[in-house]
């Protein structure tokens, strides 16, 4: 791309709305350092907009007691109100039953849900697990202390310099031991889109089931599970508009009851005595303890406000930022962009000649821009790429063309202080 | 918060552009490796020391721009000085980077006190004293040390940097 073409801007011609989507985001009217803040750490997490805290506050406020347990007034509205919850994440993946919606912490912990209620079942000695080079430490370690327990091996998906994972390698990779598939729809270092749903019916073809981690790609595309026709689908609330400390996990109906529970306690269980405990029926089998009732309701009151502005005119959005981004960021000497995967969702990793990332950051900073630096939790993709990080910017449906403007302006100045 | 020109300041990214003492010693009296884990980064420190005094050191690694101004002028600093003169320096940088004391109260900072201001960032913190971690490895035969190693003395938990 020449220097003419990329010092245009070419603004969005879609009609969407940012400034007015903006004005749902208290946090996004912050300054830093006195400059207006330019939240680019998305796919780190992602803002509330008032819609989200209102529901909070409604439900602190009016509603809250604890759920599947008292007979009373407020009980009964907290139940009903979390089952809901329940059935607007159903919708948001395209789930076929609400009970195959599974309310955890967050992604990590549904990976730790399927690694304990599915592999400590089912995967033994010898058994192969497939993972990528681009998972995100949480769909590594979980697998590795399996592995470790039961004497199986973890094979390794390799991806290309470009950060694309090699197909021919992964089909190559099966065998007749191999149990079980873990791969990311969204490197969180890179942003390459994973074709998963060719992956998943390549295995399904050999009997293996696949979990999908889906904390960067829920946020930026439309997730059909059943489209996609994936046996787990895992992502976080609090990258979804959402609250911390609630995530999602989908399960198959018929893999979530035939996998041993995770976590013993009060909730999922039928019927307990000294001699036996009956477990619950699907989901409340793997929600022991009283979940959090206020983040999951928060989380059903974000999904309906991202599915008011539309999946894919949030993702249309976001790939004009990306595009505009790569074309200015390519344009100044000395930057390289680190992951150029055909198919990319809302994440610019990039280094700069001669500055560590985290000077970048820190300089960045004093400019009001918040980006990630360091190894983003995917040390192999770093190993890989023969870098120790990168600094990232990542993009969400409330961020503008100024803003990506103030990120180069940013990374010019950071380039000014050490030459 | 700091002003980034209170800490990325000239002297600072001179020590970046052109380390003191950058390379290794063969046959060192004591030698240790630092790793701040949460970022990769890396340092090996080896010093020379003959009848108390620090005859020679040196520094390598992959690191940020703190991390090896900090260690280029910690070079410069105790090269010369007695291993205790070194120690008390170790224990003032230390305490100024974490904020525990003003730099105004280190008698033997001297022109480290350009380090103050890291104080100021709690995830930099670490950054800074990576190389003065080292060389008390060092000093105590600690071959290896981490920036988050409960057991190692100079270990200074920050927040979740």
């Amino acid at each position: 791309m020449s220097a003419n073409q990329t010092t245009q801007k070419t603004r969005s011609a879609s009609a969407f709305d940012v400034e007015r989507i903006r004005a749902d985001f208290p946090i996004l009217k912050l300054k830093v350092n006195d400059k207006p803040l330019v939240y680019l750490d998305n796919a780190a997490s992602s803002q509330m907009p008032q819609q989200v805290i209102d529901r909070l506050v409604y439900y602190q406020t009016k509603q809250h007691a604890n759920i599947h347990r008292g007979v009373h007034y407020l009980s009964e509205v907290a139940t009903s109100e979390f089952e809901e919850a329940r059935r607007k994440l159903q919708r948001f993946i395209n789930a076929n039953e609400d009970r195959e919606v599974i309310f955890t912490s967050g992604t990590t912990e549904a990976i730790n849900l399927v690694m304990h209620g599915y592999g400590r079942k089912f995967i033994g000695a010898g058994d192969e697990i497939i993972l990528t080079t681009l998972e995100h430490h949480a769909n590594i370690v979980p697998w590795q202390m399996l592995a470790e327990e039961k004497g199986a091996k973890i094979r390794v998906v390799p991806i290309n310099d470009a950060g694309e994972l090699l197909i021919d390698e992964y089909e190559k990779l099966f065998n007749d031991r191999t149990k079980f598939v873990g791969v990311t729809h969204v490197s969180n270092a890179l942003g390459s889109i994973n074709p998963i749903k060719e992956m998943i019916a390549f295995a399904h073809a050999r009997g293996v089931p696949v979990l999908v981690d889906g904390a960067q790609a829920a946020p930026h595309t439309k997730v059909d599970v059943q489209d996609l026709n994936c046996d787990f689908y895992a992502f976080s609330g609090h990258k979804l508009c959402g609250p911390t400390g609630i995530g999602i996990l989908y399960g198959r109906a018929a893999l979530l009851e035939s996998m041993q529970p995770f976590k013993g306690g009060g909730d999922m269980i039928l019927s307990v005595t000294f001699e036996k405990t009956t477990y619950n029926t699907i989901p409340h089998k793997f929600e022991a303890g009283t979940p959090p009732i206020s983040a999951a309701i928060g989380l059903g009151a974000a999904v309906d406000y991202l599915s008011a502005i539309g999946m894919d005119a949030i993702a249309a959005h976001e790939l004009d930022l990306l595009k505009y981004a790569t074309g200015q960021i390519s344009s100044i000497a000395g930057v390289r962009v680190m992951g150029t995967a055909e198919h990319k969702a809302a994440v610019l990793s990039f280094a700069v000649d001669g500055v560590h990332p985290h000077d970048i950051g820190t300089l960045l900073n004093q400019e009001g821009i918040a980006v990630r630096t360091g190894h983003h939790c995917a040390q192999p993709v770093m190993q890989r790429l023969h870098v120790p990080a990168t600094s990232r910017a990542s993009f969400a449906f409330y961020n503008t063309m100024d803003e990506v403007d103030a990120l180069i302006a940013g990374i010019r100045t950071v380039q000014k202080i050490f030459t | 918060m700091a002003d980034y020109k209170s800490l990325y300041q000239e002297v600072i990214l001179d020590h970046n552009k052109k380390p003191r003492n950058y390379g290794t010693i063969e046959n060192p009296s004591h030698h240790a490796v630092g790793h701040n884990p949460l970022c990769g980064d890396h340092i090996t420190v080896d010093v020379v020391v003959d009848e108390g005094r620090i005859n020679n050191i040196a520094f390598q690694g992959e690191s940020c721009a703190i991390c090896k101004a900090s260690a280029s002028m910690m070079t410069t600093s105790v090269k010369g000085k007695t291993r205790e003169e070194a120690e008390t320096l170790i224990q003032e940088f230390l305490a100024m980077a974490t904020g525990k004391l003003s730099h105004e109260n280190c008698p033997h900072i001297g022109r480290l006190a350009v380090f103050a201001g890291v104080s100021d960032l709690p995830t930099r913190v670490k950054c800074a004293i990576l190389p003065w971690h080292t060389l008390n490895g060092a000093f105590n035969a600690v071959a290896s040390t981490s920036t988050e190693a409960e057991e190692d003395p100079m270990h200074a938990p920050i927040g979740d940097a």
